[in-house]
């Protein structure tokens, strides 16, 4: 199956049950999926008309207690920026998938780019956390967007699903993981009375407790700066509360959130950081350049927002040479100098063609004779 | 050694060669057990445009899932051939459907100019079927993939009522194989 289905039916085992959305692509096979199979599991799909609509649907649909998601590319992304912002500020779970191509505008739509990283990280305005994924194979995808609803639930904020168009067009074979083995995590329900419910309660975990829509809890959900009741506040000790929890809430589970993986890094003289399918290429480039001696391994993050800078800090401690291959101009190479303060090697691609493991292999090798 | 076979198949948007490289990786994944991928490059519009499918075979994990070495090349417009057929690996084979291939390069491939689309309108007496007569040609000349598992993946593909269709413009491409090896 190809990763865009793996994205869909993956999305239907967490429980997802309403999907709005408009085509484009790379992404419409996940919406064309969920078109079919929806109605068949008791679910809504609703084709609306733009992307600002869709994230609104789907924000209304998680308000009234339904997981949500939407799936874009690069210019519907665009779209939906100010209401993921909304969703943050409200703290209403919610998953969205950009199917990367190439940009910047309606750039390339049938080739692949990851370009849209820090637009994952800062495409909403005022300082807000968030967290984003970018699996490489179809089996990665079905995984992890199992687990971007469960981030998504557990912290009550999007999660931004960041595929590619070569990630999410593939097609290969998958394993499915045992059912019984999968976690499902729900958000946390309140267990308040109406009477006495606080929808932005400032509680010990700094999640609070959900209640639905249309179960008899009335309050107020607004994206102005709110206190603890729900409507709107200048106050600036409120103000500064809420702005400071909903940050605090993802910063200070950031090792929960943070997934990664290493290989061939314990002997490493160079560690080559990668993700999305560009990981595909550098897999095989670390491969190739081990058969010819060279001591090279690689890091790559799953959970790119937030960034597990604290690793990467580690590993520098004992490497000094990092490349970093993206089809972009240096997004997360900026990240991984930040993190590791050295110079970073860069390769990047952004003529919508996958970087292949041979331009890795050079860079490695430049690397190595330094 | 482990092993890794390509295949690209080239032509223009709504040939079906996308389908047609999706039956591939299926029959060799699914059917066979094997692991493959299969991807694609095409341009924005919905036909006409050059299109492309990407099918990687291999007794291991495949990372790139793109064709760097060709084994074997399916062309199905002369601009795909005149632009592919340098990425074919040395002793590869080029297949082209001589009804829209009329130039064909010399190079060191293996050289298959065959009556693909003919064959489809001759036999089957529909062209549409072309993308399944080149897998039986594919099937035959490469033996990479079995020919019960391609059977199978045209069978879980295809559109409910042209199954018999399908499966006859498979055993088509399968005999002009035979013809053209002999």
């Amino acid at each position: 199956m190809t990763g865009n289905e793996a994205c869909a039916e993956a999305a239907l085992f967490a429980g997802m049950r309403f999907f709005a959305g408009y085509p484009i692509t790379p992404s419409t096979e996940i919406a064309e999926f969920l078109a079919r199979r929806l109605p068949h599991v008791g679910g809504t799909f609703v084709q609306m008309e733009d992307e600002i609509a869709s994230m609104a649907a789907i924000i209304g649909a998680s308000l009234a207690g339904v997981k949500s998601m939407t799936a874009t590319s690069g210019p519907g992304f665009s779209l939906m920026q100010e209401n993921i912002g909304y969703a943050t500020m409200t703290e209403i779970p919610c998953v969205v998938v950009n199917v990367q191509r190439g940009g910047p505008s309606t750039g390339l739509p049938t080739l692949p780019s990851q370009a849209d990283v820090m637009q994952a990280r800062w495409g909403t305005h005022g300082d807000h956390p968030v967290i984003a994924v970018a699996p490489s194979t179809v089996r990665e995808t079905y995984d992890w967007t199992i687990k971007a609803f469960n981030l998504s639930e557990r912290f009550r904020t999007p999660v931004i699903l960041l595929l590619d168009e070569i990630v999410g067009h593939i097609s290969e074979k998958i394993v499915y993981p045992l059912r019984r083995e999968i976690e499902l995590i729900e958000r946390e329900r309140t267990s308040r009375d109406p009477e006495s419910y606080l929808p932005y309660e400032n509680t010990d975990s700094d999640i609070p407790p959900f209640a639905e829509f249309g179960a008899g809890y009335r309050y107020h959900v607004t994206g102005l700066n709110h206190d603890e009741t729900g409507f709107p506040t200048n106050d600036p000790k409120k103000v500064d509360t809420l702005n400071r929890r909903i940050n605090r809430k993802i910063e200070r589970y950031r090792s929960e959130i943070i997934a990664y993986s290493e290989s061939s890094l314990e002997d490493a003289e160079i560690c080559v950081v990668a993700y999305g399918s560009s990981a595909r290429s550098a897999h095989r480039a670390v491969l190739d350049a081990r058969k010819s001696g060279c001591k090279v391994g690689i890091f790559q993050p799953f959970v790119l927002w937030p960034f597990p800078y604290e690793r990467l800090s580690q590993i520098a401690q004992r490497i000094e040479n990092f490349v970093v291959p993206e089809m972009n101009l240096g997004q997360i190479a900026h990240e991984v100098s930040c993190a590791t303060k050295r110079d970073i090697a860069r390769v990047n691609r952004i003529d919508g063609g996958l970087i292949t493991p041979d331009e890795i292999l050079e860079e490695i090798k430049n690397v190595s004779i330094r | 050694m482990s092993f890794r076979y390509e295949f690209r198949l080239s032509g223009s948007g709504g040939q079906g060669l996308i389908l047609a490289g999706k039956i591939l990786a299926e029959a060799a994944a699914i059917y066979d057990g094997k692991n493959a991928t299969q991807s694609q490059s095409y341009g924005p519009e919905a036909r006409g445009g050059s299109s492309r499918s990407e099918v990687i075979v291999s007794d291991e994990e495949i990372d790139y899932p793109k064709a760097l070495n060709i084994d074997l090349l399916l062309c199905f417009t002369q601009e795909a051939c005149d632009k592919y057929c340098t990425d074919v690996k040395d002793n590869g084979i080029l297949l082209v459907d001589r009804s829209y291939v009329t130039r064909t390069p010399q190079g060191k491939y293996r050289m298959y100019s065959l009556p693909i689309t003919e064959t489809a309108e001759a036999k089957v007496g529909k062209a549409l079927v072309a993308n399944i007569v080149a897998l039986g040609i594919i099937t035959q000349l490469t033996g990479i993939i079995t020919r019960g598992a391609v059977e199978a993946a045209i069978l879980s593909r295809v559109p409910k009522g042209t199954e018999e269709l399908n499966l006859q413009a498979f055993n088509a491409g399968i005999e002009l194989a035979q013809q053209a090896q002999t």
